[in-house]
């Protein structure tokens, strides 16, 4: 029984593209804004109601749908079965875009001009809040299935390792549900309540302490994908095979442990702290390094094979004779360029000392386009170009459209960035719609976000030039060839302890992480009551 | 195969060595911020203290004339400033260079941030909450002050200054206040004046 899962792949990764070129269209407009020459829309409400919806749809609507999507083809074809409850997983979607859909209103109407991380007090319609539950509600919908498909996959091959690109889909799912837990609660329990008139204060120390669990897994939750490509995908590309599949699991179980119990470190800078917590956080957040660190290895080591293989020699030669041409090897290289610049920034962050400098600055703003913007949003791309054949039984014409993509947005993101870390550094706050550029202090700003902004029009004609790509897939020739292999390790595992092969024993774990690192943070809210703060509805404002 | 050895054991020990490399680097990271941190004694805003928005302008601290910078007796200064949308007040303050400055500032309506450019003052102010940041000005000069938390759609102009002046030119008047209107009296040559935008 071939039960089709292709449409409903589809379905997901064509939103979360089509939200993504949308939302780059509105990235460039705002470039212009900020720099002295003329955006297509001036004005501050222009401003924030685009960058409210460029928040939106590049950090929920295009990374939720593209993991969902992607989580749907990897259990289809990893597992090789058909996919349990499909009905269910269109319900899952049509929640996602209906949500997507009403946020979007409440945010182009002017109703919802809060950014995407709606700092309560102020507060828009509720309308934006309850799209955006059910974006994640329909996200729920696709953890429970990957949870189900991994389950009665390994009741049909006891004693098997679950495939790691399988493996590392559901540690992705497991964390995803802890993640959304804090803003599933700020949102269902404070911000939706006020927004609807019921209660007329709220505790923002509350409010940010909840945002912040969600904060920062969120973006291991983005950044999965692309690991998940690095260690399955990539190694088979360049031809060569995984270095080792052990390793790779101990990666994903520590994403799942280390990118909770850490959000706080988002709250240095607030008053509704003390410093202890802060400390603790900032210790466990170093430890995320850990697993970025043990992927370069592998994935290098991995390389090194598939060069060797291929007839390279000597120290680096292999690196010279590895098949640059095949997009997703060049994706990879791209993106590790990216994630060294980016994981040196991050470092900067990280200390709450140097945190200082830069908190809410460009720096940050150019920190997240490089990491999440970059080194993260170039591997969908080279997923997509690596999945779509399969998905659509087609092949493109070639892929020199696909590597001059892949190139413009590499360059247009350093360009992005380079100026924006600078002009961090130089103190120039983010989410500012224009600035005085008659005021000395600031002149020297202007040629730099000049460059800025050459960067952002670059990123553009590529994020369209990426559509025009996928869109060439369905018209190019058909092949009839579905089928999707995954990089097999240098010693495919044969038997594994039970706690590499799932994750009970891990979410015991972050639920005792989660309670030393957020216990106190929390419950300190409920202990002392101090005054609240008023709602402040923008609806009313304007 | 490969030139390299490829045995499960072999990987297995290249894998070990790797991870002790890991490990050394963590606690080299680790320990450049705790050192970081403690050395130069940047501490984030952290003192928990709570006050009701609701009630700022008629009692309290935060009345408006106990707002800008005022001298204790000790010889430091405190600076008191209220962010409101969409203008701290005070919109410009002044300082002596050299000596230590606390800064108290809250909020009556939503977040907002404050970053004084060129030092390490940052802190968010919530509504609810007193931040406390703590800073010693080595240089004169002037400062740009914008509110760095989105705080509705007038948060782009959100911008103040922060001037710090001689020590011997910062002249408390009888309530042991100094602001800019109060001409800087320097002992040695004027500082060039510029109006607050
Ligand atoms: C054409 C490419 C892009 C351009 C030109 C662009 C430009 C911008 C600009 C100018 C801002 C506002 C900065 C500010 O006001 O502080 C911004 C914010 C943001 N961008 Fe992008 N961006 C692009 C692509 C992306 C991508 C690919 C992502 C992530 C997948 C992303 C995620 C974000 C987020 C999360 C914000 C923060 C919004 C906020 O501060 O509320 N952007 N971007
Ligand atoms: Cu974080
Ligand atoms: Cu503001």
């Amino acid at each position: 029984m071939k039960q089709r899962a292709e449409p409903l792949i589809l379905a997901h990764l064509w939103v979360a593209f089509v939200a993504f070129a949308i939302a780059s269209v509105m990235g460039a407009a705002q470039m212009l804004s900020r720099s002295p020459l003329t955006a297509p829309a001036e004005g501050p409400e222009a401003y924030f109601i685009s960058v409210t919806a460029h928040g939106t749809l590049m950090a929920y609507v295009l990374p939720t749908l593209f993991v969902m999507g992607f989580g749907y083809f990897v259990a289809t074809t990893a597992l090789a079965r058909p996919l349990p409850g499909l009905r269910a997983a269109w319900l899952g979607f049509w929640l996602a875009l209906v949500g997507t859909l009403l946020a979007a209103l409440a945010v182009v109407t002017g109703r919802a001009t809060v950014l995407y991380t709606f700092y309560p007090p102020l507060t828009g319609s509720a309308l934006y809040y309850l799209g955006l539950v059910l974006v994640v509600v329909g996200s729920w919908i696709w953890i429970v299935l990957m949870i189900l498909a991994m389950r009665e996959w390994k009741y049909e091959n006891p004693g098997r390792p679950v495939p790691l690109a399988m493996f590392a889909t559901v540690a992705n799912a497991v964390m995803w549900l802890w993640t959304t837990a804090g803003v599933a609660v700020e949102l269902l329990f404070q911000v939706i309540p006020a927004a609807l008139g019921w209660k007329d204060t709220i505790d923002v120390g509350l409010s940010r302490t909840l945002f912040s669990w969600t904060l920062h897994a969120i973006v291991y939750f983005w950044l999965i994908p692309a690991y998940i490509a690095f260690y399955t995908m990539l190694p088979q590309a360049a031809g060569g095979r995984l270095y080792s599949d052990t390793m790779g699991r101990i990666v994903f179980i520590l994403f799942l442990l280390y990118s909770l119990p850490v959000g706080m470190h988002h709250l240095f800078m607030d008053p509704g702290h003390g410093t202890g917590f802060k400390f603790l956080q900032m210790m466990l957040t170093s430890l995320v390094t850990v697993p970025t660190l043990l992927t370069i290895f592998t994935i290098a080591a991995s390389l090194e094979i598939a060069g060797r293989l291929r007839g390279g020699k000597g120290l680096f030669g292999w690196i010279a004779a590895l098949p640059w041409h095949r997009p997703m090897v060049l994706a990879a290289g791209l993106s590790f360029v990216m994630l060294g610049l980016g994981g040196f920034g991050g470092l900067v962050n990280m200390g709450y000392g140097m945190n200082a400098m830069v908190h809410n600055t460009s720096w940050v703003t150019a920190h997240f386009h490089l990491i999440f913007g970059g080194s993260v949003v170039i591997m969908y791309f080279a997923i997509a170009y690596e999945i779509w054949p399969k998905l659509t039984g087609r092949r493109a014409v070639g892929t020199g459209a696909m590597r001059v993509q892949l190139w413009t947005w590499f360059i247009g993101v350093l360009v992005t960035t380079l100026p924006w870390h600078a002009l961090g550094l130089g103190g120039q706050p983010r989410r500012v719609a224009t600035f005085d550029f008659s005021e000395p202090q600031i002149a020297w700003w202007a040629p730099w976000i000049l460059v800025s902004t050459v960067g952002g029009a670059l990123m553009l004609a590529s994020a369209l030039l990426f559509i025009w790509n996928l869109v060439g897939f369905h018209r190019g020739p058909a092949t009839g060839e579905r089928h999707m292999t995954y990089a097999l390790a240098v010693h495919p595992p044969m038997h594994l302890p039970r706690a590499l092969n799932g994750f009970a024993l891990w979410n015991w774990l972050v639920l005792f992480l989660m309670v030393v690192a957020y216990g106190y943070p929390i419950a300190q809210f409920f202990f002392v009551d101090g005054p609240p703060a008023l709602i402040q509805r923008v609806t009313e404002a304007g | 195969m490969v030139e390299r050895p490829m045995d499960e054991r072999a990987i297995l020990r290249t894998e070990l060595r790797w991870v002790i490399v890991v490990a050394i680097a963590v606690l080299i990271i680790v320990g450049s911020i705790v050192i970081s941190s403690a050395a130069v004694v940047l501490h984030p805003p952290s003192s928990v203290e709570r006050i009701d928005p609701t009630t700022l302008h008629v009692s309290g601290e935060f009345v408006e004339d106990n707002l800008g910078a005022v001298q204790n007796r000790d010889g430091s200064v405190t600076v008191r400033l209220v962010a409101t949308q969409f203008a701290f007040v005070p919109n410009c303050i002044v300082v002596p260079a050299d000596r230590p400055v606390t800064f108290r500032i809250t909020s009556p309506d939503v977040i907002h941030g404050l970053l004084i450019v060129g030092t390490n003052v940052n802190t968010m102010v919530m509504p609810g909450y007193v931040s406390e940041v703590r800073t010693t000005f080595p240089r004169t000069g002037e400062h740009l002050m914008p509110c760095h938390e989105f705080c509705g759609l007038g948060h782009s102009e959100m911008w103040s200054r922060v001037r710090v002046v001689e020590p011997a030119a910062w002249q408390p008047d009888e309530n042991g206040r100094v602001s800019c209107e109060t001409p800087a009296r320097s002992p040695v040559e004027e500082a060039p004046e510029e109006t607050p935008q």
